[in-house]
C-alpha cells in the first residue's frame, strides 16, 4: 500500500507539469493586454506601460516566462497577483477552505440522499419510484445551477410561493454580518466554536451553507443515484446474492452487508470524480451565492487577465483535484479485497 | 406507516424548532444589529489604499475612512474645504497654498495609536510616495501609481512644509483642474506616523491593508471577497457625522442576489443595481429608488483623420441618420438622457442652448450627396466589446446604428474586439467610427473637453476622434489656466459650441445613476460620480 501510494505520488510530478505547461499557455491564449485592462479608458504613457510591464515580468519571452513560474512554484511561490498585488499562494489558502467546506457539505447531501435514492430504485426496479426518483434525478443532471441557484433563492429564501416552513434561509453569504467570526483554521464550522454565540453562530452558518450545497451538490447527487442504481442492479443478479436470499438472509442483509459492499467500487469512483465535478460548479454557486471561495476568485481573475491568480489557481486547483483521485484510487484497495490481493501479488 | 408518521413528526418539530430559533436569533440579531448599516456592495475592493486602486468598487470601501484636503460637496460638483480650512492660488497659477485644519485626529486600531494630530508631513507623505521614485514607500504595494499619472500630476514641482498646518505645492505650469484633481481618492491624506511606525516595525504593506484614516469610520477588518467592516469615528471633525455604530460592506457579486437580498431585508443599500430590475423595486413598497444622470457620456467618435470623416458634411449627414431617442429606450430602459454636447448635463458649464442635429433622413441623404456620396459608402464601427457605466450595451447599439445608416446608403461593418486591444487599437487611431464613452473624475468639465478633444489629447491617444482645431483647442488650453470659474465657465461654453458645430463625435446619451436603499433609510445623497457615502445615512 505504501510502495503504490509512493509510485502514485511520483506520478504527481508529471501531472504537475503537465498542469503548470496547460495552465500557463491557456491564459495567454486568451487576447488582450494584462496591462491594458488594469489602465482602462485612461490608459497611460507608453514609458508607464513599458515600466508596468517590466515590473510584471511580463515583457520577457514566453519561455522565459514559463522557466521562472516554474522555478517559483517548486519553491512554493506563484508570484503576487497583478490587480491586489498579494501573493497567489496566500490568497489561495485563505479563500480554499470556504470552497473545501461547501465542497463537503455539498458531497455529504449528494451521498445522503443520493446513495438511498439508488438503492431504493434499484431495489424498486420498474416500479413507480424508481422512474420518479430516475427522472428527478436525469432533471437535476441537467439543471444549470446558476439557474438553479436563483431558483432556490427565490423558493427557499424569498418564499415567492409562501410556501409553509420556507422563507429561513438567507438570500446569500457564508454567515450573517452580526458574527464576527475570527478566522483561525479558515473553515467556519470549527472558527465558530472559538467564537461568542457558538451554537447561535454554528446555526446560522448552517443555514447559509444549505441552499449552496443544494445547489452544487444536485448534479454529483444525480450522478450518483444513478451509478449506485445501476452498479447494485448488476450485482443483484450475482450467484452469490442469490444464494445469501437462499440461505434466508433478511432482505436488508442482503443488500447493506453483500450486495452494497461489492457494489461500492463505482460509486467511490464516482464520488472521487464528483469533487472535480464540485469544484467546477464552486465557479458559478459561489458567484450566485456571495461565497467566498476560489471558484470567485478564479472568475474575477479571468476578467482582469490577472496571469499569476489564474495560473497559480489552476494549478493549485488541479493539484487538489489529483490527491483527491489518490485517495480513491487508494480507497478502492481497502473495499476491495480482490484489489488488494492483486496488488500485493504484484509486488 | 408508522414510521412515516414519525418522520412527518420529526420534520415538523424540526421546521418549528427552525422558526423559533429564527425568532430568537432575529431578536439576537436586532439587539446587535441596532445602527449596522449594510451596505451590499457588487465586488471585492482590489486594495486598501486609493493611491494605489482605482476601480470603484475598491474606492467606495476606501471612502469612509479616508479624506483630502478638499472634496467635492455631497450632491454637487462643487470644490469645497475638507483636511484643509482654506487654500489660496498665487497670481501666476503655479503655487496652491493649503491652511490645515488643526482637529484632524487619525484613527486608532489595534495597530497604531497616533501621538499627534494630522498636519503638513502627512501631507508631504501622501504625495512625495506617489510622486517621488526614491521614497522609501514608493514601492511598497507595486509602486503603480495609475491615477497620479492619468491626472498628469507629475504637474508638481516640489511640495513645501511651511509650518506643521499649512503646506505649498509648486506647480511647472498653471493648471486650474489641480484642485478638483485634489478632490479624488488618489489625493486622500495618510498618516507620515503610521506609515513610519510601520516601516519600523518592517511591515510598510499594512499603510495598505490595515488602513488608517482620518474619515468618519474607522477600518476594523476585512473578510476576502464576503465582508468589510467599519467601526464609527467618535472623534470624526466632519460636519456630517456617522449616524451609525457599525458600517458593513457585505460583498454580493450577481445583480439578481443583490436584488433579492435587499427585498429581503439582508442589506439597507445596494450598489449597482441592475436596471432590469428597476420595475421590482418601484413596486415593493419597502424599498426607495434614487435616480440621477451621472457625469458619464457615450458617444460615437469619428477619425477625422481618415476620409470620409474628414468632412465636415459626412459627419453632419450621419449624425441626422441616427436615431439616437431610440437608443435610449432599448439599451438603456429609460434611464439615460440624450446628449447634446460633449459634456454631461450635470456638470458645471454645461451649454444648455446648443443647436440639435434631429433625425431626418432625407437631410442625411441631401447632405451626402453634398459631400460627393449620394450612394453613401462602405465603412466600419467598432463596437464597445464590454458593459461601461456608460453604455450598457454597446453591441446592440452598434446593431441599431448599423440599421439606421443603412437607410442613408451608409454599409457598416460592425468590428469588435477584447476590450484592451480595442482600447490599444483605439489608441492607435486605427478605427473609421469607434464607439466609446467617458466618466468624469472630479466632476470639472475639462476631463472631457480637454482631455478628449484637444490637440495633445489627439497626439497622446485620448482624444479618440484625433481631431485637432485650433479655435477649439486655443480656449479650452486657455481655460486650463484661469482659476475664475465664471471665466472659466464662458470658455467652456464656447468651447462647447464650436464643437457642435465641428462635430468631431455624435455625443449619444448619459446614463443615469441608479440606486436603492429600504425605505427606513435616511440621509443618503446620491453622488453624480457614482459614489457612495455613508456617513450622515442613518435608518428608523
Amino acid at each position: 500500500m505504501i510502495r503504490y501510494s509512493l509510485k502514485k505520488l511520483a506520478l504527481l510530478a508529471i501531472t504537475f507539469l503537465g498542469l503548470s505547461i496547460v495552465a500557463f499557455s491557456l491564459i495567454r491564449m486568451v487576447p488582450g493586454d494584462p496591462v491594458l485592462m488594469m489602465l482602462g479608458e485612461r490608459g497611460a504613457s507608453p514609458e508607464s506601460y513599458a515600466e508596468m510591464k517590466a515590473t510584471l515580468g511580463l515583457d520577457q519571452p514566453y519561455i522565459k516566462q514559463f522557466g521562472l513560474f516554474i522555478w517559483h512554484a517548486v519553491h512554493g511561490d506563484l508570484g503576487n497577483s497583478i490587480v491586489s498585488n498579494q501573493s497567489v499562494v496566500r490568497e489561495f489558502f485563505d479563500r480554499f477552505p470556504a470552497t473545501l467546506e461547501l465542497s463537503v457539505v455539498a458531497l455529504l447531501f449528494a451521498m445522503m440522499v443520493g446513495l438511498p435514492l439508488g438503492i431504493i430504485a434499484a431495489i424498486k426496479r420498474n416500479t413507480f419510484f424508481d422512474y420518479a426518483f430516475m427522472g428527478v434525478s436525469l432533471v437535476g443532471y441537467s439543471m444549470p445551477i446558476f439557474w438553479w441557484g436563483l431558483i432556490l433563492i427565490l423558493v427557499a429564501s424569498v418564499n415567492v410561493f409562501d410556501l409553509p416552513f420556507f422563507g429561513w434561509t438567507p438570500v446569500s453569504g457564508r454567515i450573517s454580518p452580526m458574527f464576527e467570526i475570527d478566522s483561525v483554521t479558515g473553515f467556519l464550522f470549527i472558527d465558530v466554536w472559538f467564537s461568542k454565540d457558538s451554537w447561535a453562530a454554528f446555526w446560522d452558518a448552517l443555514k447559509h451553507v444549505l441552499l449552496p450545497a443544494i445547489a452544487m451538490g444536485t448534479i454529483p447527487l444525480a450522478v450518483i443515484a444513478r451509478m449506485t442504481r445501476s452498479s447494485l442492479l448488476e450485482v443483484l443478479g450475482e450467484d452469490y446474492i442469490r444464494t445469501a436470499k437462499a440461505k434466508g438472509l433478511s432482505t436488508r442483509r442482503v443488500i447493506m452487508v453483500h450486495a452494497l459492499r461489492n457494489a461500492m467500487i463505482p460509486i467511490v469512483t464516482v464520488i472521487g470524480l464528483s469533487f472535480g465535478m464540485v469544484i467546477k460548479g464552486a465557479i458559478l454557486t459561489e458567484t450566485i451565492f456571495s461565497w467566498p471561495g476560489i471558484g470567485r476568485w478564479l472568475v474575477n481573475s479571468v476578467t482582469s487577465l490577472d496571469y499569476p491568480v489564474i495560473q497559480g489557481g489552476v494549478l493549485l486547483i488541479g493539484m487538489a483535484i489529483v490527491v483527491v483521485n489518490l485517495i480513491v484510487d487508494l480507497a478502492y484497495l481497502w473495499i476491495d479485497p480482490k484489489l488488494r490481493d492483486a496488488h500485493d501479488r504484484s509486488k | 406507516m408508522k414510521k412515516m408518521s414519525l418522520m412527518m413528526l420529526v420534520m415538523t418539530y424540526l421546521a418549528s424548532c427552525t422558526q423559533n430559533e429564527q425568532v430568537n436569533l432575529h431578536a439576537a440579531e436586532s439587539k446587535r444589529t441596532d445602527k449596522t448599516l449594510i451596505y451590499c456592495s457588487e465586488g471585492s475592493p482590489s486594495g486598501f489604499n486609493p493611491q494605489i486602486t482605482e476601480d470603484a468598487t475598491s474606492i467606495n470601501a476606501e471612502n469612509p475612512y479616508y479624506n483630502r484636503l478638499v472634496t467635492i460637496q455631497r450632491g454637487t460638483t462643487n470644490v469645497v474645504a475638507d483636511l484643509a480650512s482654506s487654500w489660496s492660488i498665487s497670481k501666476d497659477q503655479k503655487e496652491y497654498t493649503f491652511v490645515l485644519r488643526k482637529d484632524v485626529k487619525f484613527h486608532t486600531t489595534a495597530n497604531f495609536k497616533p501621538t499627534r494630530n494630522m498636519n503638513a508631513d502627512d501631507v508631504l507623505f501622501s504625495f512625495n510616495r506617489q510622486r517621488l521614485k526614491d521614497h522609501p514607500y514608493h514601492k511598497v504595494g507595486g509602486g503603480n501609481y495609475l491615477y497620479f499619472e492619468a491626472m498628469e500630476m507629475d504637474i508638481i514641482q516640489d511640495i513645501q512644509k511651511v509650518n506643521d498646518s499649512t503646506v505649498k505645492f509648486f506647480l511647472k505650469r498653471p493648471d486650474s483642474v489641480f484642485l478638483a484633481n485634489l478632490t479624488m481618492e488618489f489625493a486622500s491624506i495618510l498618516s507620515a506616523e503610521y506609515a513610519d511606525a510601520m516601516m519600523k516595525a518592517k511591515t510598510p504593506d499594512k499603510v495598505d491593508t490595515m488602513p488608517v484614516g482620518t474619515g468618519p469610520f474607522v477600518f476594523k477588518s476585512y473578510q476576502k471577497d464576503s465582508v468589510i467592516r467599519y467601526e464609527a469615528n467618535p472623534e470624526y471633525y466632519g460636519a456630517i457625522k456617522p449616524q451609525v455604530e457599525r458600517l458593513v460592506i457585505l460583498i454580493t457579486p450577481d445583480a439578481s442576489v443583490r436584488t433579492q437580498k435587499i427585498k429581503a431585508g439582508e442589506c439597507h443599500i445596494i450598489a449597482e443595481p441592475s436596471i432590469a430590475d428597476r420595475k421590482i423595486f418601484e413596486n415593493d413598497s419597502n424599498l426607495k429608488t434614487y435616480s440621477m444622470t451621472g457625469l458619464n457620456m457615450t458617444y460615437l467618435a469619428f477619425n477625422t483623420k481618415k476620409k470620409p470623416f474628414d468632412n465636415l458634411l459626412v459627419r453632419k449627414a450621419i449624425f441626422h441618420a441616427l436615431n439616437r431617442g431610440a437608443y435610449i429606450d432599448a439599451i438603456f430602459h429609460g434611464m439615460g438622457e440624450l446628449a447634446e454636447s460633449a459634456v454631461p448635463p450635470a456638470t458645471w458649464g454645461f451649454n444648455n442652448n446648443l443647436p440639435t442635429y434631429e433625425y431626418d433622413i432625407q437631410k442625411s441623404k441631401q447632405l451626402l450627396a453634398k459631400a460627393g456620396m449620394p450612394n453613401g459608402f462602405s465603412t466600419e464601427i467598432w463596437a464597445l466589446p464590454v458593459t461601461r457605466p456608460y453604455n450598457p450595451d454597446g453591441r446592440k447599439m452598434a446593431e441599431m446604428m448599423q440599421a439606421d445608416l443603412a437607410k442613408v446608403g451608409i454599409k457598416v461593418k460592425i468590428v469588435t474586439f477584447d476590450w484592451p486591444t480595442f482600447l490599444a487599437k483605439s489608441r492607435n487611431g486605427e478605427h473609421s467610427m469607434l464607439m466609446f464613452g467617458w466618466i468624469s473624475d472630479n466632476g470639472d468639465p475639462d476631463s472631457f473637453l480637454y482631455t478628449q478633444l484637444s490637440c495633445s489629447g489627439a497626439e497622446a491617444g485620448s482624444n479618440r476622434a484625433f481631431w485637432c482645431f485650433k479655435p477649439y483647442n486655443d480656449i479650452v488650453e486657455k481655460a486650463k489656466r484661469v482659476s475664475d470659474i465664471q471665466q472659466r465657465t464662458e470658455l467652456y461654453m464656447d468651447a462647447q459650441k464650436i464643437f457642435k458645430e465641428q462635430l468631431p463625435w455624435v455625443p449619444l446619451a448619459s446614463a443615469k445613476a441608479f440606486r436603492v436603499t429600504r425605505k427606513n433609510v435616511t440621509g443618503y445623497v446620491m453622488d453624480p460620480l457614482g459614489r457612495d457615502f455613508f456617513d450622515g445615512v442613518n435608518y428608523q
